[in-house]
């Protein structure tokens, strides 16, 4: 045979310190459990796991970059792709950012609307933690009950924007196109039988002995050390920091709503999973709440040369005409300046920074992604785990290396 | 008995026994599918034939034509000889299992109804599926992959630990019945069946049973989330296949050792004419492991994986001394009662 330690590590130029005469494991870029294309060389003493390196850029995207290439609105297009399983939430982010650059006020009704978009794309993102998460603990029915569920969701983004996945809706100044008659009442019929269904899940999951064995005590990270390596979201949450921008800072109309923010104290797998259920269940509230008290009102800002005119506008006036024109072609200049807006995504803090420098296209556009900051504390949860341990702990934090990568 | 109907009989029961075998591991594998795909709220194969039930001849079809990979580091002999392996020991098992208590005449000899009748079934049987893990071994090391490796260390030191939990479980039915033959082991449970002197026994022999098999909760070997497809990651093709059928198989086996040793194996309510009584106890056999092999599939669509840890602690901290009191129990009850 031949020399097990003898591994490529230098493939993508990645240092590898090993700290004795181990086993060096190659886990991804291909493998079923690092959810896409995360890399970890991992060191292994039997199935205890010594060090492991994460790996990434597999999934490099460029995006950041090609942002400054576009004009401002065409951007929105761009931000779906970051972190796919919740476009709607880049959108939002990206588009409160180049909002507070321009410092334009919203129309309440547009507000509710991202509200209840972005709540039910927290669900959906969570659905698919869920499911791929139990998955990788070998519980496959859940998986597949989470995208029957996410499948509602995904109707509901078609039926609102037209696309399932890559939804574009938001745009600067409000949403992309008033939401379609009978919208209220699709969320309301999917609201109506969803907690059965997260008690579904909880019945296969939350008691049932191997899950508790498979998840609790594993992959515990301290408070010191959320802090010290940048993780939020609900892996924050789950050490007893109850950050959650949507209370502490709030955006849009979040601060219009009631809900409570779910928080546990292990710090471990188990706790994660407890925090993302109860939020589901919060998500549920808000979305519940943005339904019955949906305001009435325009579903966008009205700012000539920035925001699209209406098209019966423009069948009667030549300026309307004209300012579309030329926001398609040309787009909007920006005076230069900065802004930096970040929201609570499913996955944590998503930040979006922008510099204009004074022209239609943003000079600089940086994300700030949760799921990076997230990851970098993955050694520390898995030294000295097993190698089971090391895809419930990937699981639980939740990443998504469109995020990470960009 | 003469030497060459004595053949004659042994090779028509075998081509019978494998004939059923494959098709019943065939259609296992179908109704896992459309079981499961139910439990899922899917729908399983239904593209291949009415209701899909050409879906195993198609999947047999695809197996034959993949390619056939050997890798370059693999050692060859090994890495060939483990599916065969596998499977020829998990077939091997069968052989000694009875189906029914009477005789079927043949070339005009009376013949039982299993290939052979040995007077230690039950033990050979026991033999026979640890030699398995031979297969499971050789398969990980010889593919020269680390996670067919680490596949394989877990199946040998899983399969080595439940085996005794298995075999101690089978040990309070072997008191009870006096015998290791399989056949005095069913004729025992006429009056009663021994799952009920006997229910610790059985529920250890049936979660042993499912490591045994490597079935969820205890796919531990193959564990697709962590190594791929643990020992067989590096198999393509037939000699896949030959994994699989030995998987399939064994389930076969350890449900029909459970009907035979705890559920009174073909005994059952017989009524009606005389075709009626001579098809009932084999109905009644099917039946039971049909049930157990159901088992097996709603276990799988409702459990996650066990740890690899938590799974040596609870064979050995569990159900082996469960077992040991078992049996202890059980011998002093009949000692006391003789």
């Amino acid at each position: 045979m031949a020399d097990v330690s003898s591994i490529p590590v230098a493939v993508s130029g990645v240092h590898v310190e090993t700290k004795g005469k181990h086993l060096l494991l190659n886990m991804g870029p291909q493998h079923p459990s690092t959810h896409g294309v995360l890399r970890l060389v991992l060191e292994i003493d039997g199935e205890v796991v010594v060090n492991a390196t994460p790996d990434i850029g597999y999934l490099h995207t460029g995006i950041e970059k090609s942002c400054e290439s576009k004009y401002y609105q065409q951007v929105v297009t761009l931000t779906d792709r970051i972190d796919y399983l919740c476009p709607l939430t880049n959108n939002l982010c990206y588009v409160l950012a180049v909002e507070k650059l321009i410092g334009m006020e919203v129309p309440r009704r547009a507000q509710w609307i991202r509200v209840l978009l972005n709540e039910l794309s927290r669900i959906s993102s969570h659905l698919v933690w869920l499911g791929t998460h139990a998955l990788d603990i070998g519980a496959m029915s859940v998986f597949l009950y989470c995208f029957r569920e996410r499948e509602e969701i995904l109707k509901i983004y078609e039926y609102v924007s037209g696309q399932r996945m890559m939804t574009s809706y938001f745009r600067i100044g409000g949403v992309a196109l008033e939401p379609p008659l009978g919208m209220l009442d699709r969320v309301r019929a999917f609201l109506k039988t969803f907690p059965d269904k997260i008690a579904e899940y909880e019945t296969l999951l939350t008691h049932n002995p191997i899950w508790l064995g498979r998840t609790q005590n594993v992959g515990y990270l301290s408070a010191a050390d959320c802090l010290a390596w940048g993780v939020t979201g609900p892996c924050l949450r789950a050490v007893g920091i109850p950050l959650d921008l949507r209370k502490t800072n709030p955006y849009s109309a979040y601060n219009e709503f009631d809900f409570d923010v779910p928080v546990r104290t292990e710090g471990d797998v188990y706790a994660r999973y407890m925090v993302r259920i109860d939020e589901m269940k919060q998500s549920v509230r808000i979305v519940q709440q943005a339904v019955d008290g949906m305001p009435e009102g325009p579903f966008k800002a009205s700012a000539e040369g920035i925001v699209l005119p209406d098209r019966d506008k423009m069948k009667s006036e030549m300026e309307a005409l004209i300012y579309h024109f030329k926001i398609v072609t040309e787009g909007f200049k920006i005076p230069a300046g900065e802004a930096y807006q970040a929201i609570e995504s499913p996955r944590g803090q998503m930040g979006y920074y922008i510099v204009s420098d004074g022209t239609s296209k943003p000079y600089r556009v940086h994300v700030r992604s949760a799921s990076f900051g997230n990851l970098q504390a993955l050694p520390r949860m898995v030294e000295g785990r097993l190698l089971a341990d090391v895809v419930a702990i990937i699981g639980s934090i939740d990443i998504v290396l469109g995020e990470v990568d960009r | 008995m003469p030497n060459a109907t004595f053949f004659l009989i042994s090779l028509v029961k075998c081509g019978v026994v494998l004939f059923v075998l494959l098709t019943l591991v065939a259609y296992i594998q179908l109704a896992e599918r459309k079981i499961v795909g139910r439990m899922q709220s899917r729908v399983g194969p239904t593209r291949v034939g009415p209701f899909g039930l050409l879906q195993p001849a198609a999947d047999a079809i695809k197996f034959i034509l993949k390619e056939d990979i050997t890798p370059d580091s693999a050692h060859k002999f090994l890495y060939l000889l483990s599916p065969a392996l596998s499977a020829t020991l998990s077939m091997l098992a069968i052989t000694v299992i009875p189906i029914g208590g009477g005789t079927v005449r043949l070339f005009g000899q009376n013949t039982p109804m299993q290939i052979t009748d040995i007077n230690v079934g039950l033990l050979f049987i026991l033999g026979v599926t640890s030699l398995g893990v031979y297969g499971i071994v050789l398969a990980g090391w010889s593919s020269n992959s680390k996670y067919s490796l680490l596949g394989s260390l877990r199946g040998a030191s899983q399969m080595v630990s439940y085996e005794l939990a298995l075999g101690l479980a089978l040990i309070g039915p072997i008191i009870l019945a006096g015998s290791l033959s399989l056949r005095h082991i069913v004729e025992a449970q006429q009056h009663y069946w021994f799952i009920v002197p006997q229910f610790l026994a059985f529920l250890i022999y049936l979660t042993a049973a499912f490591a045994e098999t490597n079935r969820i909760p205890f796919d531990l070997p193959e564990a697709e989330g962590e190594l791929g497809a643990g020992y067989h990651t590096e198999y393509s093709a037939m000699k896949f296949a030959l994994f699989f059928l030995a998987e399939y198989i064994n389930m076969i086996t350890v449900s029909c050792v459970a009907t035979l040793v705890f559920l009174g194996g073909w005994h059952g309510p017989v009524f009606g004419p005389a075709l009626l009584r001579a098809i009932l106890p084999l109905v009644w056999f099917v039946l039971k492991v049909c049930f157990f092999l159901f088992l097996y599939i709603w276990v799988r669509g409702t459990l996650p994986r066990f740890r690899y840890d938590q799974l040596m602690a609870f064979g050995w901290k569990v159900l082996v001394p469960l077992a040991l009191g078992n049996i202890l129990v059980t011998s002093l009850i009949v000692g006391l009662l003789a």
